[in-house]
Formats: structure tokens, C-alpha cells, sequence
């Protein structure tokens, strides 16, 4: 216990085994949170806080056992898990199960699993470990290669069609390359790009319900009880909110059933109409709580592998949020991507939490790594 | 680190290029978040008031209540229109999880028709989500026990009651009360022309006909109001607030239920009607016309194979006979031609002529005859009356000639409407020069006249308007309106009667003229010449008279009327005019037979039965009493 010795006045038990006390603290509190306004929002249904309860405490097992897997090791695995995440993508769309409309579970007899999930941590893996190999920053080559490995599974899933989750895997794949340090005017080079994939992305990749939102998001009122129903009634919920909210169970849109998916995509309209912006601003301090601690690690990370993966993952999970957000206040169309770890909902909720575990690995086991 | 890629890795260049971009991301981050925190105020403190205004909107509902239609009572108290529960079976298609399954059930439950079956999934297809659509109305008592001991098998399906009008005596009073049925789109446009929809927003039914139609405004009431909280389904979940309706007024009538139902029984289902009123105030106490039917049908929306029956059946039984029929007075109006005749010094009560059975004016071919073929003799005008001698009224009519019949009798309300709180009234026809040029576009002969003298030709009058003439000279030119509601039911149950109506009164120049004419009605009844006397010389009181028989069919000039040649609704209307007790009338009765015959032998019994109950019922109250000397005997024959 030579480490023990030299930072003796960090060395808790928490840190023996791996785990990130502050990190661990953003995330109670969030599901504390969480939780209270799911039984709000679920009409005090206790089968469903049992359920939610029971897939928090699943996620924060596979968070404690993700934490204490050596970041090195996560780096080995990287090319293993992105190709096999790939194959099971191809997979899925040969012989996926469909299940709401899209083809996302791959049936592999004894669990029903989601491919996409994995590539939500293997996507950013991959990219770390490639860019990682070079040093920093990154050459153009270099560059087109990592955006070539986002991009292929990005196209996967928006072919299943899953536009929440491609735009997670996407993003998290761009903030590795951007972490490492791609030039600013290739950054702006990008963007331009990007901007001239948007028709071809309309006409060519979208499928009619997911326009279908877009024109939506433009112009809710346009259809108030069709398609436009959703945003409409949750700004609704969120405005006549106000400043300090409802109150705790006293929300009339989502007490009276008048939000629609107001326990999962939709949860924080609850929120919001319950406890105001006063209370919204309070959820957005620990979420930008656990995202600082997130960077810290990041940053203190002593190799770039573990920099960049860090960094994706925590940048990531503000995604979540910002999309979340954005799209139930209108800001964005609806696509569908949760709260994290506020909204009911198991799968997408163990991946966060294993990238946590990641974190949390790279931010407790760099002593090992410089031996 | 290892020592290996330090020689080709600038490993603290790379962390804080790191650094920066980790920096820079925080940043972003936070201008991010900072756009959502401007977008949540934009929303939550900005717009805050409209988006609470939505919420609520979204909540909260207020919706209608249904003010209680008043009650009619007849003039001793009787319920004639009352409210009661009926029961629908509803359903919310939305709430029923196998709705093909239900109605299966259901069917087997309680016999829904396929009919019903079709009608609801007719509506089903057309209407809003989470509406309620009915299924069956007027559920039976078993059928509502039988659903309730089921109903928790049921999602969706519920038994709902409202109040829905019913008319315990069925056809009876039909032409009086009318009915009231469901709003359709016609009245819905004139409630809306009145301002009045929104009073109507929670009320089912309206008055179609009669009172109920006369006096909607006041047995309609005004709506109230609840404020409830509602879920996205629009189920209540509670009310917040109520601002309760006002009842619509109950109405008392000056219809008498037993007289009504005596005046029924008296026409023994001939066609026909009876008008009862009091002199005294013109109230009608009773108004039957025959054939009727039963509005209950009306109510609840009369299927279109009964309706047609009703609107081409040949005894027209939607019309009210006593308002909106059309006779011929005939000689029913001799007592006031007469009167007008003294009163205008035309004749003197000693004026005779000699009657020969027929009557001719000089240099015209035609022979007007009377219906005594060979002649009453020597008359005067209470002969005239007494004996409904035609030539002297052929003469009398010369003499006065059609302006001043027109006139006076006009005066009398023929030609013009009574008054009656009935919609369905009609003026019928006092001929006068103008009326016969702006209707045929010809002059008026002198020929015209004659007739017009013993009530035909052209004359028309309705029941009412000969018993409002008949109040109008017992009453010495005093003018009521017939009126067939008496008042409102005060809180305490009292009756707060309507003001009198009275029209114009006809200036009386002699008194002695006016005691004449109802002296000859007198005799009509008990004088041993009397038209009347068979039916009334035996009654227990005095009485007053007239009958009248009106030809519907013209004979030709060397022809004689043979009834059993002519079809039957080509056959003499019988008719009857007649009051009493002589001295201070307190009733007076107008009857038409349709196609009976002679009014002495057809109508007059009818008239004297229902005077008789009248007393009968003043004394007794006992409906089904019959005189003892009609007993077995045909009515009208």
C-alpha cells in the first residue's frame, strides 16, 4: 500500500474501491430526486417505483463492477467491443425484433439485448483508443478515420430508426475527436459540412414520422390534438409552472393525465410544473455538478486514452440532459432520449451508469496505470 | 508514465491541450444549459400567466346544468305534464376494451335491437372521442336493475338518468298541452336568433305545440352552471363551484282535467271538437278534438312509420280542430246577425216575414231555400232564432248587406284571431268586398250575400271564435280573450293568476236588444218550438242555445239533399252552440261534429252532456256520471 502512504489524505474506503465519492454524491442526489418526481409523475404508482428502484440499484451494481475494471483494460477491449457492437448493429437490421415500431432488440435467446447500448460506450472507446494511438493533436487523416468510425454506427441505428440514440453515439464519438484537440478551423469546417448533410439527412435518411416531428417542433399549433399534442401540453405543464411550481403532486397536467408520457421521455415537464424554475434550476446545479466532477476526472486523467474517453462519456451524458430539455420546453423536436436517471426506463440507465463506472475507474485506478 | 512514449509524446502539451478543450467544453456546457435556463424563464415567469390560463382552461370545464321544466296542473291541481327519470344506456367506446364483445353482451342483457345496434355504431363513427354515445333510452326498471347487478363487468358502459316530460293522459289533452321533443336544428337557429342558446346549452327538449310551445320561455327556467375539474378523458374528477338553475314556473291551467275528459267521452270518437269556456273570463275549461293521439310519442322521437300514419291519416288528427278547424258557422251565428240587425234598426223585434220555404230577390233567377221545405210561416226574429228559420236571415242579410255584416261581425272576432295562448290558431274567413277581390279578383255579387245570412258562402269560423261570439253576447259586448292558462304556482303552492285579457268591447245600444237575442237562445233550448228542446227542455237548469248545420255540399237548384247519396265527408257538419245556467252564464260550450248531420239531433246532445257534467262535477266531482235518460242511447245519431 505504497500509494496509500504517499496520498494519505485522500485514502478512504471509498477509494479503495473505486469509487468517486463526489460523482457518487451528484448521482444520489439525482436519484433521489428522480424518484420523488417519478411518483409524482406515475400517479403514485408503487409497481413502478419498485420497478425504478429496482433498475437503480441494477445500475449502480454495474456501475460498483465497472469501476473496479483497470482502464487498461478498457483499452484493450475497445476494438473488440466497437466491431462486435457492429456486427450485432448489421445484425439486428437482418434479423432484429421488432418491438414499438422499430427495429432496435436483437434476440439472442437467453436476453433480449439492445446493441445500441453497447455502441454508446464502445463508439467513444473506439475513438479514444484510435486517436489515442497518435500523438495530439490529431491529424487530418486521423480525423476522417475517427469520424468514419462514429459515423458508420450512427447510420446503423438512424436506420433502425432510433434518432435519439444515434445523435448520443454520434456526439459522444465527436467530443473524443474535439477533446483531442481538433483544429478550431476544421472544427468550422465540419460544421459547414454538417449543414449541407441536413437536406440529404431530409430526404434520404429520415423516415416519414421522424419529419414528422421536425415539422412539429416548428410549428406545434399547427396540429394541437394530432402531433403537436405532446409539446403543447408540456409547455403547457412547464409554464403554467412558474417560478416556484405547483407543488409536489399538485401538478394538474400531469396529475390529471393531461401530459402525455409524463413518467418517461416527458418527466421533466413534471418536474418543472411541480417545483418552478427555482426547482429546475436546482436539478440543472447537480446536474452541471456531476458534469465538473466528470471533467475533473477527465482532466486528471494521466493518459489520453482515459482523457478522452472521460471526457466523452461526461460530455455525453449532458447531451441527455440538453436534448432531454431542450425538447420537452420546445427548444428541440422530440426525439427520444430520456432524462437521465430521472425517467423510467431500465436499459438506457444501466449504459449511463456503467459509463459512470468507467469514470469512476479511470478517476480512482490512474495509480496503477503509472506503475 | 511509461518512459517509452514520452520520447515521442509531448505528454504535458497534450494535457493542457486537453485542459483547454476541457475548459472550453465546460463553457459550452454552460451556455448551453444557459440557453434551456432563458428558454424555462421565457416560459415559466414570462408567459407564466397565459400558459396558467391554458392549464386551467385544460381542468378546468364548466358545464351546463339543465333547469327542471315547470309542471302544468290543471285548474283543480292535477298533474297533466310531469318530469320523470328515464334511463339510457351509455357507452364510452374508448373505455371498452372489446366493444364488439359488449354489445354482444349487452344484446344478450337486454335485447338491444339490431336497429339500436346500427344507430350506435352510426354515431360512434361520426362523433368525438370519450363521448358518451347511447345505446337505448327509456331502459326499464329491470332493464336498469338487471344492468346495475352486472355493471362491474362492464368498463365503459353506464346507466345515466335525466329528466324527461311525460303526459299522464295521454292523447286527451294533447291539443291543449302539446308536447315538447327533442331540439333539432330548426329550433336550435331560432334560439340562437333569441339570444337564448346558451340557456338551452344543457336542455334536451322543447316545446313543440301547445302550452308547451306557448309558454316555453316561462316552463323552461334558465340553465345553471357547475365548474368542474376534469382529467385529459373529460371525466370529472370533482366540482369546484355551482350556480344552480332556476326551475322553469309551473303553470296552472284553467283546463278542468274531468271536464276535458267528459268532453272526450261525449264526442264518442267522432270526429269533431268541443270548446268549454266560462263566460265569466273567458278561460277555456276544457278543448278536446277528435281524433287525437299521444304526444308521449312525440317526446322521445316518434318513428317515422307512426309519424306517417298520424300526417296521412284521413281523419287528420294533428290538427286542433277547436283552433285551427274551418266550418262554416251556419246557422250557429243567427242569434248575432239578429242582434246586429236591432241593433242597427234593419228590423224591429215585431219585423215578420212570411216564410214559403223559399226565398228570392227581385229580378235574379236564383231560389235560396230554407231547410223546412215548405216554411216556418209567419216569423219574427226570435222565431227566426228559436225555430234557425233561413229565409228571414236571407232577408235580413239583404238588408243589412255585406259591409255591415262584415263589419259587425268582426267586431264579434270573425275573421280575426281570439287571442287563445295556442301557436296553432287559425283566422279563418269573414268575407267582405275586398277579401272576395283580393281573393278571386271579383266583385261581390248581391247573390254572395244571401247565404252569408245563415253562415255559409264564404264564412268561416273556428270552435273558438263561435264560443268567444257566444261569451261576446252573454256578456253584453264584453270581449275576453280565451285563455287557456289561468296563472303560475306561487312558492307556497298558491295560484298567481294572469291578468284578464279583454278586447275591444262592442258598444251596446240597447240593452233590451242584446236580452232579446239570448231570450231567443233560450227558447231554442226549452221552448216547445225550440231546435234544441229534445236535448236540453228536460235539464235541470235553463240554458241557452243554438245549432247549426252546415252543408258542405251544394244541391243542385232542383235537386233535394239526400244524405245517404252524398259520401260522408261531403255530409253536413252538426254544430252547437250553448250556455248556462241561463241567468249568469258559467259555462258555454261550442261543438262541431264533423259530417253528422243536422246540430239539433248531433250536436246538441253533445253539448248537453258536457254541460250537465259540468254541474255534475260542480256538485259531485264525479267523472263518470251519465244522465240517466242518454243511458244506451247513441250519441250523434
Amino acid at each position: 500500500m505504497k500509494r496509500t502512504q504517499l496520498k494519505q489524505n485522500q485514502s478512504t474506503l471509498l477509494e479503495r474501491i473505486h469509487i468517486d465519492g463526489w460523482l457518487l454524491l451528484g448521482l444520489l442526489v439525482l436519484m433521489v430526486v428522480g424518484l420523488y418526481t417519478l411518483y409524482s409523475a406515475s400517479g403514485q404508482d408503487m409497481g413502478q417505483m419498485e420497478r425504478q428502484f429496482t433498475r437503480l440499484g441494477i445500475a449502480m451494481g454495474v456501475m460498483f463492477v465497472m469501476a473496479q475494471v483497470p482502464p487498461m483494460a478498457y483499452r484493450r477491449l475497445s476494438t473488440y467491443a466497437y466491431i462486435a457492437g457492429l456486427l450485432m448493429l448489421i445484425a439486428v437490421l437482418l434479423f432484429g425484433d421488432v418491438g414499438k415500431g422499430a427495429q432496435r432488440w436483437l434476440d439472442l435467446k437467453f436476453v433480449r439485448f439492445q446493441p445500441s447500448e453497447l455502441m454508446k460506450l464502445a463508439v467513444p472507446m473506439m475513438v479514444a483508443w484510435y486517436i489515442s494511438k497518435f500523438t495530439l493533436p490529431p491529424k487530418l487523416m486521423q480525423i476522417g478515420i475517427g469520424f468514419a468510425l462514429v459515423i458508420v454506427p450512427t447510420i446503423l441505428i438512424a436506420k433502425q430508426p432510433d434518432l435519439g440514440t444515434s445523435l448520443l453515439i454520434a456526439s459522444s464519438g465527436i467530443f473524443a475527436i474535439f477533446l483531442a484537440g481538433m483544429s478550431w478551423k476544421l472544427i468550422g469546417f465540419v460544421a459547414a459540412l454538417a449543414g449541407g448533410f441536413t437536406p440529404i439527412m431530409w430526404f434520404f435518411l429520415m423516415q416519414d414520422y421522424q419529419k414528422q416531428r421536425v415539422t412539429t417542433f416548428l410549428n406545434p399549433e399547427s396540429d394541437p390534438l394530432g402531433s403537436g399534442y405532446h409539446i403543447i401540453q408540456s409547455q403547457i405543464a412547464i409554464g403554467s409552472g412558474g417560478l416556484e411550481g405547483k407543488g409536489w403532486l399538485q401538478g394538474t397536467q400531469s396529475q390529471l393525465e393531461f401530459l402525455p408520457e409524463r413518467h418517461t421521455d416527458f418527466i421533466f415537464a413534471v418536474f418543472s410544473e411541480e417545483f418552478g424554475l427555482v426547482g429546475v434550476l436546482a436539478l440543472l446545479a447537480i446536474y452541471l455538478f456531476i458534469i465538473i466532477r466528470g471533467l475533473i476526472i477527465a482532466n486528471r486523467a494521466q493518459d489520453a486514452y482515459s482523457k478522452l474517453l472521460a471526457g466523452s462519456i461526461t460530455l455525453t451524458f449532458f447531451v441527455y440532459v440538453f436534448v432531454n430539455m431542450g425538447m420537452v420546453s420546445g427548444l428541440l423536436p422530440v426525439v427520444g432520449v430520456p432524462l437521465p436517471l430521472v425517467s423510467f426506463g431500465g436499459t438506457s440507465m444501466v449504459t449511463l451508469m456503467a459509463g459512470f463506472g468507467i469514470l469512476m475507474a479511470i478517476g480512482t485506478q490512474k495509480r496503477f496505470l503509472s506503475r | 508514465m511509461a518512459r517509452k512514449r514520452q520520447a515521442i509524446r509531448d505528454h504535458s502539451a497534450e494535457a493542457n491541450l486537453f485542459a483547454r478543450r476541457a475548459v472550453v467544453s465546460l463553457l459550452i456546457v454552460i451556455a448551453m444549459l444557459g440557453i434551456v435556463v432563458s428558454n424555462l424563464y421565457v416560459l415559466q415567469v414570462e408567459k407564466h400567466d397565459a400558459y396558467q390560463t391554458r392549464s386551467n382552461g385544460n381542468r378546468i370545464k364548466v358545464l351546463p346544468i339543465a333547469p327542471n321544466r315547470g309542471l302544468i296542473y290543471d285548474r283543480n291541481g292535477i298533474l297533466l305534464a310531469e318530469n320523470r327519470p328515464v334511463f339510457s344506456l351509455e357507452i364510452i367506446p374508448e373505455e371498452v376494451d372489446d366493444l364488439e364483445a359488449t354489445l354482444d353482451s349487452l344484446t344478450s342483457l337486454m335485447d338491444i335491437t339490431p336497429e339500436e345496434r346500427e344507430n350506435f355504431q352510426k354515431t360512434y363513427r361520426g362523433q368525438r372521442r370519450f363521448k358518451p354515445i347511447t345505446l337505448r333510452t327509456q331502459l326499464s326498471e329491470q332493464e336498469v336493475a338487471l344492468f346495475s347487478a352486472q355493471q362491474h363487468h362492464y368498463d365503459g358502459v353506464s346507466v345515466e338518468a335525466r329528466l324527461s316530460r311525460y303526459y299522464p293522459y295521454g292523447e286527451t289533452l294533447t291539443h291543449v298541452l302539446g308536447y315538447v321533443a327533442k331540439i333539432n336544428k330548426k329550433d336550435l337557429q331560432k334560439l340562437v336568433e333569441a339570444g337564448q342558446e346558451a340557456n338551452y346549452a344543457a336542455t334536451y327538449d322543447i316545446g313543440k305545440l301547445g302550452v308547451e310551445k306557448y309558454h316555453e320561455e316561462e316552463l323552461h327556467g334558465q340553465v345553471g352552471y357547475q365548474q368542474v375539474e376534469v382529467n385529459s378523458q373529460g371525466r370529472i374528477i370533482r366540482t369546484l363551484s355551482i350556480d344552480p338553475p332556476v326551475p322553469g314556473k309551473d303553470i296552472v291551467l284553467n283546463i278542468d282535467l274531468a271536464l276535458q275528459l267528459a268532453a272526450k267521452k261525449s264526442l264518442n270518437g267522432q270526429r269533431g271538437t268541443v270548446v268549454v269556456s266560462s263566460p265569466q273570463t273567458g278561460g277555456v275549461l276544457a278543448m278536446y278534438s277528435s281524433p287525437s293521439y299521444d304526444p308521449n310519442l312525440f317526446v322521445h322521437g316518434i318513428s317515422s312509420k307512426n309519424y306517417s300514419a298520424l300526417l296521412n291519416s284521413p281523419d287528420r288528427p294533428l290538427i286542433n280542430r277547436a283552433t285551427q278547424g274551418q266550418y262554416p258557422p251556419a246557422s250557429t251565428i243567427k242569434p248575432l246577425l239578429g242582434l246586429v240587425g236591432l241593433e242597427d234598426g234593419v228590423i224591429t223585434p215585431k219585423t215578420t216575414i212570411n216564410d214559403t220555404g223559399r226565398y228570392r230577390l227581385p229580378n235574379v233567377k236564383h231560389v235560396w231555400r230554407d231547410w223546412k221545405k215548405w216554411g216556418h210561416g209567419k216569423v219574427n226574429v226570435v222565431r227566426a232564432v228559436m225555430q234557425s228559420c233561413d229565409t228571414f236571415y236571407y232577408d235580413l242579410a239583404y238588408k243589412l248587406g255585406i259591409d255591415r255584416i262584415s263589419e259587425s261581425m268582426s267586431e264579434f272576432g270573425f275573421g280575426e284571431y281570439t287571442g287563445v295562448d295556442l301557436y296553432e290558431e287559425s283566422d279563418a274567413n269573414m268575407p267582405s268586398r275586398g277579401w272576395k277581390r283580393a281573393r278571386f279578383n271579383q266583385p261581390w255579387y248581391i247573390g254572395d250575400t244571401i247565404p252569408v245570412g245563415i253562415g255559409q258562402s264564404y264564412w268561416t269560423a273556428t270552435p273558438i271564435q263561435l264560443n268567444q261570439a257566444i261569451n261576446t253576447l252573454i256578456n253584453h259586448g264584453e270581449r275576453y280573450v280565451p285563455q287557456i292558462i289561468m296563472g303560475f304556482m306561487g312558492d307556497q303552492g298558491e295560484v298567481i293568476e294572469e291578468p284578464l285579457k279583454t278586447w275591444r268591447p262592442i258598444a251596446v245600444k240597447e240593452k233590451k236588444n242584446w236580452d232579446l237575442m239570448l231570450d231567443a237562445m233560450h227558447k231554442v233550448n226549452h221552448d216547445e218550438e225550440g231546435t234544441g228542446r229534445r236535448s236540453f227542455s228536460d235539464a235541470p237548469y235553463q240554458s241557452g242555445g243554438k245549432s247549426g248545420t252546415a252543408q258542405l255540399f251544394s244541391v243542385a237548384q232542383n235537386e233535394s239533399y239526400k244524405e245517404e247519396e252524398v259520401s260522408e265527408h261531403l255530409r253536413d257538419n252538426a254544430m252547437y252552440v250553448a250556455f248556462a245556467p241561463f241567468e249568469q252564464p258559467e259555462v258555454s260550450v261550442a261543438v262541431v261534429v264533423e259530417n253528422a248531420g243536422g246540430g239539433s239531433s248531433n250536436a246538441a246532445p253533445v253539448a248537453r252532456q258536457v254541460i250537465d257534467f259540468f254541474f255534475r262535477e260542480r256538485d259531485f266531482m264525479d267523472p263518470d256520471y251519465v244522465p240517466p235518460e242518454q243511458q244506451g242511447q247513441e250519441v250523434g245519431q
